[in-house]
């Protein structure tokens, strides 16, 4: 479980979260709705440690990850798996070695065990055969799987994704979701997705938390946002169905 | 910046990697640059010397020590600045404005030594092996003028060149090398590491890595002639 406890993250006096507390359950996908600029990104970066929040706390299962010392930091840092907007992918590095990686990086495994590792990872997210391909040579929702794939190939136990559909094709995003879902339960792991995608949130999303210029303005079970009350969550919920 | 990494033997195999495209990557433009270096050198100092009472050898002997306490180190470097300079800029500068940067640090990594130290070794091991083959051919350069051109013969330039040698120049070149290398290396993985935006900044950030790295090597040049020499 990952709790944010009265998160809060300036820019140069502004104040782009404004309190933030709420709670992230395991093998739940939890899902962060908002519009573009207020504070989603910013608060998955406070959550990764990319941007150290200005005040408030982190907990990850209990460890209170804004106040960890850099080494133990860098273990927590190792739980964690994170799939960026534009998938981050190595440039460099072909698909195997990317989701190697963190393998080779952290781990003691042969070249042999890395490997049934890598073809675990890609079997999972259905990219079986094209390990010695660079990103550059395939597609933006291949290089997502890959995303995935290099982000489970350690054990871990939370997944963080950053507008995971963004510049796909609806059916494509369709698979990416399932994906997701499907992870967070086999592995049992707490996933976190930034999205405006209402689709998403309403296929394959458990709790949901939308946030308003840098405030928790909602927060509850998919099921109940139809009837949350809260004007502003309806309002943003029309404005993604008639868009 | 740095800390203890986090595999040494992932290191070693990028510090390998990178000293490949360093040293082996920037080869031939080395070569091109310094045997026109000595070929030029030679012609432009027999057009100042030539006259009966200089003895031919003495062209050789002055190519020979301009190539080693100059020529070799800095043009060498300074075209290094150029070539591995931007190139080391963009490449992190291109990783920044992508995230790789960040998911290396959602991994656990520490980005900027695992990107910067393995360049900045791997600068250190082949910029100073690309001199000592700038002077070795820059004197090649040298010979091949002087013969070609009639000014003097092989014979009499490497004559002029063994006279006038001190290991103490060769030392001296070294040292320039290696500061050299250390500013090309760092000051280019800093501007490609701080780049913020995206492809114009990428470019710009390697702009200024050249620039810097080039005004520090002249200014490094001056201070450690006058400290010694």
């Amino acid at each position: 479980m990952i709790e944010l406890r009265d998160v809060r993250k300036s820019f140069e006096g502004v104040e782009v979260l404004q309190g933030i507390t709420t709670k992230f359950e395991t093998g739940k996908v939890n899902l962060v709705i908002g519009s573009s600029g207020h504070g989603k990104s910013v608060m998955m970066k406070c959550m990764v440690g990319l941007l150290n929040p200005t005040s408030g706390n982190v907990f990850y299962d209990d460890r209170d990850f804004t106040n960890l010392e850099y080494n133990k930091l860098r273990e927590v840092r190792k739980e964690i798996g994170m799939l960026f907007q534009g998938t981050a992918l190595f440039d460099s590095l072909t698909v195997e070695e990317n989701v190697e990686f963190t393998l080779k990086m952290f781990t003691n495994m042969t070249k042999a065990e890395r490997r049934d590792r890598v073809n675990f990872c890609l079997e999972q997210v259905d990219m079986i055969g094209i390990n010695s391909k660079f990103p550059a040579e395939i597609s933006g929702g291949m290089k997502k799987r890959v995303g995935i794939a290099r982000a489970i190939a350690l054990d871990i136990k939370y997944l963080f994704c950053d507008e995971p559909n963004s510049g796909l094709d609806p059916v494509t995003s369709r698979l990416i979701d399932e994906l997701l879902k499907q992870i967070t339960e086999e592995f049992n792991i707490t996933t976190i997705i930034n999205t405006h995608d209402m689709k998403t949130v309403f296929d394959i999303g458990d709790d949901v938390i939308f946030i308003h210029k840098g405030v928790n303005e909602w927060s509850g079970k998919v099921n109940d946002i139809k009837d949350s009350g809260n004007e502003m969550l309806t309002n943003f919920i029309k404005a993604s169905f008639f868009d | 910046m740095f800390s203890k990494p986090e595999k040494l033997s992932v290191y070693i195999d990028r510090t390998i990697t990178e000293m490949n495209n360093i040293g082996v990557g920037s080869l031939a433009i080395v070569v091109i640059i310094a045997i026109f270096q000595g070929a030029v050198t030679t012609l432009q100092i027999a057009y100042q010397l030539i006259s009966p009472l200089i003895s031919k050898p003495v062209i050789g002997s002055i190519v020979s020590d301009s190539s080693m306490l100059e020529l070799a180190p800095t043009i060498t470097c300074l075209v290094l600045a150029g070539k591995v300079g931007s190139h080391i800029a963009s490449e992190i500068g291109t990783m920044r404005v992508s995230e790789q940067v960040d998911a290396l640090e959602v991994m656990g990594i520490n980005s900027s030594g695992y990107l910067a130290l393995p360049k900045i070794v791997g600068g250190l091991v082949m910029i100073p092996l690309l001199v000592v083959i700038s002077i070795f051919l820059s004197n090649l350069g040298g010979i091949i003028a002087g013969e070609a051109s009639g000014i003097l013969t092989s014979e009499e330039y490497l004559q002029g060149a063994r006279e006038s040698f001190l290991p103490y120049n060769l030392f001296f070149a070294l040292v320039k090398a290696f500061t050299y290398a250390f500013i090309i290396t760092s000051v280019s993985a800093f501007q490609g590491y701080t780049t913020n935006g995206g492809a114009l900044e990428v470019g710009a950030s390697s702009t200024k890595a050249v620039v810097y790295s080039a005004v520090a090597i002249l200014f490094s040049d001056y201070l450690l002639a006058q400290l010694m020499l």
